[in-house]
């Protein structure tokens, strides 16, 4: 068997309580090399939680995780981005009044080679701004005048669009996306869409939280529909409609085979 | 990207109206702007430069309205070495206001560890280096305790200063006994304590080796915020803690660091103090703690945190040196000094809000 074959991630029976509430109520997940995943659900479904419990911001309390069949264990976002796998967040986190250069580097600075960077410590600035620009460049987001420009500068789009370079410049497996277009206008969203297929098309795969059914049903390659705590199923959006989506998610339809896609 | 209908046959229908659009993400369209627009931005991106015309000004008016005697390069100097103790405190509360903390305890413990080395070098006949060293450590660990309040136990920091200013200055009044400790004792029996009063003479200027030490300290300071990125996270912390911490900044080690840091500088000021006040009173710098606020304030860091250079802290100590240094010199009763600081103060402060309004 393929190491292609092996899902790059696959949850099995994941359970997530707080108090008495089951955020996660034995749920699988799977994401497949190169893919695009949505996640949908209703609000309190727990597509978030369920993300969170992947990238190591929730510890699960059952089940397991393999990352490329390997089981791991990560107890911060930060161990997850150590073996390449990427956030952005909804909110971006990005510093406002910090260049795009640093913001790109942020907690995981270069610095210069020898004396000056061993001892004294110093930031590589040349290369941080160089590997910036190369990776806006990459991603046709050259539009911004000066990489040494705030990051509270920018526009919501050009923004959202650092904050995407980011992630696809350090992640080697997969970037988790928390609703990229939910703060952007028709025009910005189009181009954050257009990103997140670039972004696969360099062979990295997404996991996209979005409600916006028509972005979910063009990007998406397969669609994970989130109910009640648990993986309801999996479907092919060309096999689907929205508004069979939206029934399925919304419970007022059942799914004829869990795994559709 | 230029059309982006034919790029995405996925676009939905609505979107179908975008064919003509512009299709950049956002074009930078030349707005006509003001010359306050302008001034503006500039400053936004240069925050150390209003401290820097300030300061220029203040130098003209006053050497126009207090004349050849405030020239003189032994005025000079002397401002320098006023404003040399409130400027080293002023360093330590940079740090800490560009998390968006506020240190209400620095010369607190500034005074205490002063009291501290006087107390051990002096009464007790400890060897003068490791008074000093103990200073040092009481500094720092005096600074984390106000760190692990402020991120473990989760209290505001000007709650947190507010107390630990009177726990420190009850703890000096305690060991100090109330008294000072004399000019000749020190001179007798610890010296070194005195290091930072020597000076060079260079011409009619006379430089105190405190006025160096506060130089040294800001060039210091302002390469590791700079040029690392123990520097840069000091500043995405002040920015937006939570969006620090999100993109893999440990925010409560950063801020454990800065207020450590500040109680270690601190420290270093009480050594320098002795030298610059030459006994050790247990009452001395009482204000110093409001006076590193208003020399941060003046010299263009925003309260809110993130924004500013910490050069302009010095500016900004500079600024209310020469302000009282001119006025006397003119003979202008102290109380005018007092209120012209205290514009300086509302003025500075209501720049800073001007310029984060800033659009882009």
């Amino acid at each position: 068997m393929s190491t292609k074959d092996v899902p790059l991630v696959q949850a099995r029976g994941l359970v997530k309580r707080f108090g008495h509430v089951v955020a996660i109520d034995h749920s699988d997940f799977e994401l497949r090399h190169g893919e695009i995943l949505a996640v949908i659900g209703d609000n309190g479904a727990g597509k978030s939680s369920i993300v969170k419990a992947i990238c190591g911001a929730l510890q699960p309390d059952e089940g397991e995780i393999l990352i490329e069949g390997k089981p791991v264990h990560f107890s911060s976002p930060i161990e997850a981005r150590e073996m390449g796998i990427e956030i952005v967040y909804q909110t971006l986190a990005l510093s406002p009044a910090l260049s795009i250069a640093d913001n790109m580097f942020t907690g995981r600075e270069l610095r210069r080679p020898g004396f000056l960077g061993k001892w004294l410590r110093m930031l590589d600035k040349p290369a941080m701004e160089r590997f910036a620009r190369e990776k806006l460049n990459e991603l046709g987001l050259m539009t911004v005048q000066s990489i040494r420009q705030p990051v509270e500068t920018l526009s919501g789009g050009q923004r959202q669009g650092v904050a995407v370079a980011r992630a696809a410049a350090f992640a080697t497996k997969f970037i988790i996306m928390d609703e990229p277009t939910a703060a952007l206008g028709v025009k910005e969203s189009r181009r954050v869409l257009e990103l997140i297929k670039d972004v696969r098309a360099r062979g990295i795969a997404i996991v996209l939280i979005s409600h916006n059914m028509p972005h979910v049903f063009e990007v998406a390659d397969r669609i994970h529909i989130h109910r009640l705590g648990r993986r309801l199923c999996t479907i092919d959006p060309k096999d689907y409609t929205m508004s069979d989506a939206v029934a399925f998610m919304t419970g007022a339809k059942t799914p004829e085979v869990a795994d559709a896609a | 990207m230029n059309d982006v209908a034919d790029r995405s046959p996925g676009a939905t229908e609505a979107e179908a109206g975008l064919a003509g659009a512009a299709s950049a993400v956002a074009e930078f369209q030349p707005r006509r702007r003001t010359l306050l627009d302008h001034i503006q931005h500039v400053l936004h991106n240069n925050p150390t430069l209003v401290p820097v015309i300030v300061l220029a000004l203040s130098l003209v008016a006053f050497g126009i309205i207090a004349g050849e005697r405030f020239f003189s390069p032994f005025n000079l100097s002397l401002i320098m070495q006023q404003v040399s103790i409130i400027g080293m405190l002023a360093a330590a509360q940079s740090l800490i206001i560009l998390t968006a903390g506020i240190d209400l305890s620095v010369a607190a413990i500034m005074v205490l560890m002063s009291v501290v080395m006087g107390n051990l070098a002096v009464n007790m006949g400890v060897p003068t280096p490791i008074a000093i060293v103990a200073g040092f450590a009481g500094g720092a660990a005096a600074g984390l305790l106000n760190g692990v309040l402020i991120t473990r136990v989760k209290l505001p920091p000007f709650i947190t200063t507010l107390g630990t200013w009177n726990v420190f200055f009850a703890l000096n009044l305690w060991l100090s006994g109330a008294q000072s400790i004399r000019s000749q004792d020190i001179d007798e029996k610890a010296p070194l304590l005195k290091f930072f009063g020597e000076s060079i003479q260079l011409g009619g200027a006379k430089i105190t080796f405190g006025v160096i030490l506060m130089v040294l300290m800001f060039l210091a300071l302002w390469y590791m915020l700079n040029h690392t990125a123990w520097g840069r996270h000091v500043y995405a912390v002040g920015d937006d803690p939570e969006a620090a911490e999100l993109s893999g900044i440990r925010t409560e080690r950063v801020l454990l660091s800065v207020y450590t840091l500040a109680g270690f500088l601190c420290a270093l000021a009480g050594w320098a103090a002795i030298g610059r006040v030459g006994s050790i009173s247990p009452q001395s710098f009482y204000e110093g703690n409001l006076q590193s606020i208003t020399a941060v304030v003046i010299g263009g860091i925003s309260l809110f945190g993130g924004r500013g250079s910490i050069l302009g802290a010095l500016f900004g100590a500079l600024i209310v040196g020469v302000f009282q240094s001119g006025l006397r010199i003119a003979g202008v009763d102290v109380l005018w000094q007092v209120f012209a600081i205290g514009w300086l103060i509302i003025i500075a402060v209501a720049i800073d809000q001007w310029i984060r309004r800033v659009s882009a």
